[in-house]
């Protein structure tokens, strides 16, 4: 057991490293905004010693590394600036935007999982067939859609056309009252209180966006299964589990599939990679009040620290994913050591 | 099944035609791409109107014999406007994909080949830029490089180019030692030569797959980028701003003012994806007949 927890401190030193790097770059990011920020904020009708004033209060005279230390103490208090259009803090801003933001992430991937996984094995289970090309042809024309098109395309067919989804703006329609606060998740905050009509309500607004980030994640996920099981299914123990007589869906579920699912897990950190990026364009589409579209006006508006949160924001997100997904890895796998690859 | 480095090939038509006819849907997707490429060179001398101007009595009309693709809110034709945005979309990708492949490519064979403190530091750089979710990172450095169209290809590449580092340094570390590269070394080569002449051909054939499906990453990242606002400005003609404008009639029902620039996107990634095979075809050595 000691041997495990070994195994995941060594884990979690190893993206220490990680963390520091993207703090870097997030400050080059920072400090590589065009012109002279002190100028920019000082704004419109500033003299040159408003300017000077801006540049001390930002500590923008000091010297690169001493700037970098400050910038670093300013992100260990949680400070990540103002936001120029909205005047709050842009870690407070950041915070109440995320829930909306992981309540479409989260429920997009358990939708294509629950779509792109039985594919997958389906199409393993007999290459070749019309299952297997069904397969191939779905997976090749969902990495070649884009994402902001299909969601435009859902909305004009199932709200214009057929009428049955709501208007695509936001996450609930004026009608309800928004849930109280309590994960920030409106459908498990409504469900919590019992309030039945607004998870609904909550529900209707979610499944288009949801579809639109499945439908754009799925493609990987059924192709590493496929890949996945094909290897599963020709290894030697499951040709001694067949040979030794087990039914057919025992040797399919029981002991390829479990085997195939490690790999699946891994790709699912490539995967969420995509789904955080494709995040801020279906928000855009769907109006929905995330921290994509919170980036998206902000770079409208040039609100350049409010980019910068975000940006650091969903690089630690990642990696937090990704330590996670490494992490269930080497729990659910017992061969899975670490200290061998190094 | 040895390695061997691409030298005097018979002839490249007569290949390309070998491997056509192989497999139909290399045809195809070579077809298709041929329709790209036609469409990027002489789309802006062919098209019926001009794609900027705008006739507001004539907006928002439906498609038909006169408008194929109908007209937007100004009154532009959509059709000539989606054909000359080819131009700009495809430049956009290649440059990006061309400078990723090159600088990539450039940073892999080195660690690859020499290792040592090289390889450590690359990999630490290349895991930093894999850290963060990619378009993210890629509107980060639009938004920090200022909003234009060149900040956009570097932005694309960057976000690229640990995917080629990557490949190229496994390809270049397996045939470090190889046989074939000792000879070389043992007939007086220098180490740059063996690693440009002899080494990095063999990793093509992977990363001609990689830069078809990249072209196609490229394109949907750029597409996306507009989309959201940045880089190229309207009233230029470019698919992913075209999609955003025409978003806000497809509530109203104006459907074919964002439909016809997202089936034409659509349409040139799923060329890209289908040309990858066809590629690795065409350039492995080991396919020659």
């Amino acid at each position: 057991m000691s041997g495990r927890f070994q195994t995941i401190a060594m884990r979690i030193a190893q993206a220490l490293p990680v963390v520091m790097g993207v703090v870097v770059v997030s400050f080059i990011l920072t400090r590589a905004l065009p012109g002279d920020p002190a100028v920019y904020f000082a704004g419109q009708s500033a003299t040159d010693e408003s300017i000077q004033q801006v540049r001390e209060a930002l500590g923008l005279d000091k010297s690169l590394p001493q700037q970098f230390f400050i910038y670093l103490g300013d992100l260990l208090r949680g400070d990540l600036g103002q936001s120029l259009s909205t005047g709050q803090p842009v870690i407070s801003d950041l915070a109440r935007r995320l829930p909306a933001s992981l309540e479409l992430t989260l429920t997009a991937l358990v939708l294509a999982c629950s779509v792109a996984i039985p594919l997958g094995v389906m199409a393993a289970k007999k290459p070749g067939s019309l299952q297997d090309h069904i397969c191939r042809v779905f997976v090749t024309a969902g990495v070649s859609l884009p994402t902001f098109f299909t969601g435009i395309l859902l909305v004009y067919i199932f709200y214009y056309l057929i009428g049955i989804a709501p208007s695509p703006l936001g996450r609930l329609d004026f009608l309800y009252i928004e849930p109280d606060h309590i994960t920030g998740f409106y459908l498990i905050d409504s469900a919590l209180v019992g309030d039945w009509e607004t998870f609904f309500g909550a529900l209707k607004q979610l499944v288009l966006p949801a579809i639109t980030l499945a439908l754009f994640t799925m493609a990987p996920i059924a192709r590493m299964t496929r890949a996945a099981m094909l290897t599963a299914l020709s290894s030697d123990f499951i040709r001694t589990a067949k040979a030794a007589g087990l039914t057919n869906s025992k040797v399919l579920y029981g002991y390829a599939f479990r085997n195939a699912l490690l790999p699946v897990i891994t790709t699912l950190g490539m995967v969420f990679s995509f789904m955080l990026g494709a995040n801020v364009l279906v928000e855009k589409v769907f109006a929905w009040p995330g921290i994509g579209s919170y980036a998206v006006e902000a770079l409208v508006s040039s609100d350049y620290a409010a980019v910068q949160g975000f940006v650091l924001t969903m690089a630690i997100l990642f990696v937090l994913l990704n330590l996670i997904i490494d992490i269930s890895y080497s729990l659910i796998d017992p061969r899975i050591g670490f200290e061998a690859q190094s | 099944m040895s390695d061997k480095v691409i030298s005097s090939e018979p002839s490249f038509s007569s290949h390309l035609l070998y491997v056509m006819r192989e497999n139909p849907v290399t045809a195809i997707s070579f077809f298709m791409f041929a329709v790209l490429l036609f469409c990027a060179i002489f789309g802006p001398s062919i098209v019926p109107y001009d794609p900027l101007a705008s006739n507001t009595s004539n907006a928002l009309s439906p498609p038909s014999a006169a408008h194929w693709f109908g007209t937007d809110n100004l009154g532009r034709d959509v059709f000539s406007r989606v054909i000359v945005a080819t131009r700009l979309d495809l430049s956009i990708s290649i440059a990006a994909v061309a400078l990723s492949f090159v600088i990539g490519s450039f940073l892999g064979a080195c660690a690859g080949y020499w290792g040592g403190w090289l390889d450590a530091v690359l990999n630490r750089i290349l895991d930093t830029i894999m850290a963060f979710p990619l378009f993210v990172l890629a509107m980060g450095i639009v938004a920090a490089l200022g909003n234009t169209v060149e900040n956009i290809i570097y932005a694309t590449a960057v976000i690229n180019i640990p995917f080629y580092a990557r490949l190229v340094r496994a390809e270049v570390n397996i045939r470090r030692d190889a046989g074939f590269v000792q000879a070389a070394k043992l007939a007086g080569n220098s180490d740059a030569r063996i690693l440009a002449f002899h080494i990095f051909p063999n990793s093509l054939p992977p990363m001609m797959v990689q830069i078809s499906l990249n072209l196609g990453w490229a394109i949907l990242n750029a597409a996306g980028l507009s989309f959201i606002g940045l880089g190229v400005r309207p009233p230029t003609a470019e698919w992913g701003i075209m999609v955003a404008e025409g978003a806000n009639f497809v509530i109203s029902g104006e459907w074919w003012l964002a439909l016809f620039p997202g089936l034409w996107l659509m349409f040139a990634v799923f060329t890209f994806n289908l040309m990858g095979d066809g590629l690795r075809d065409l350039v492995d050595p080991r396919k020659r007949t």
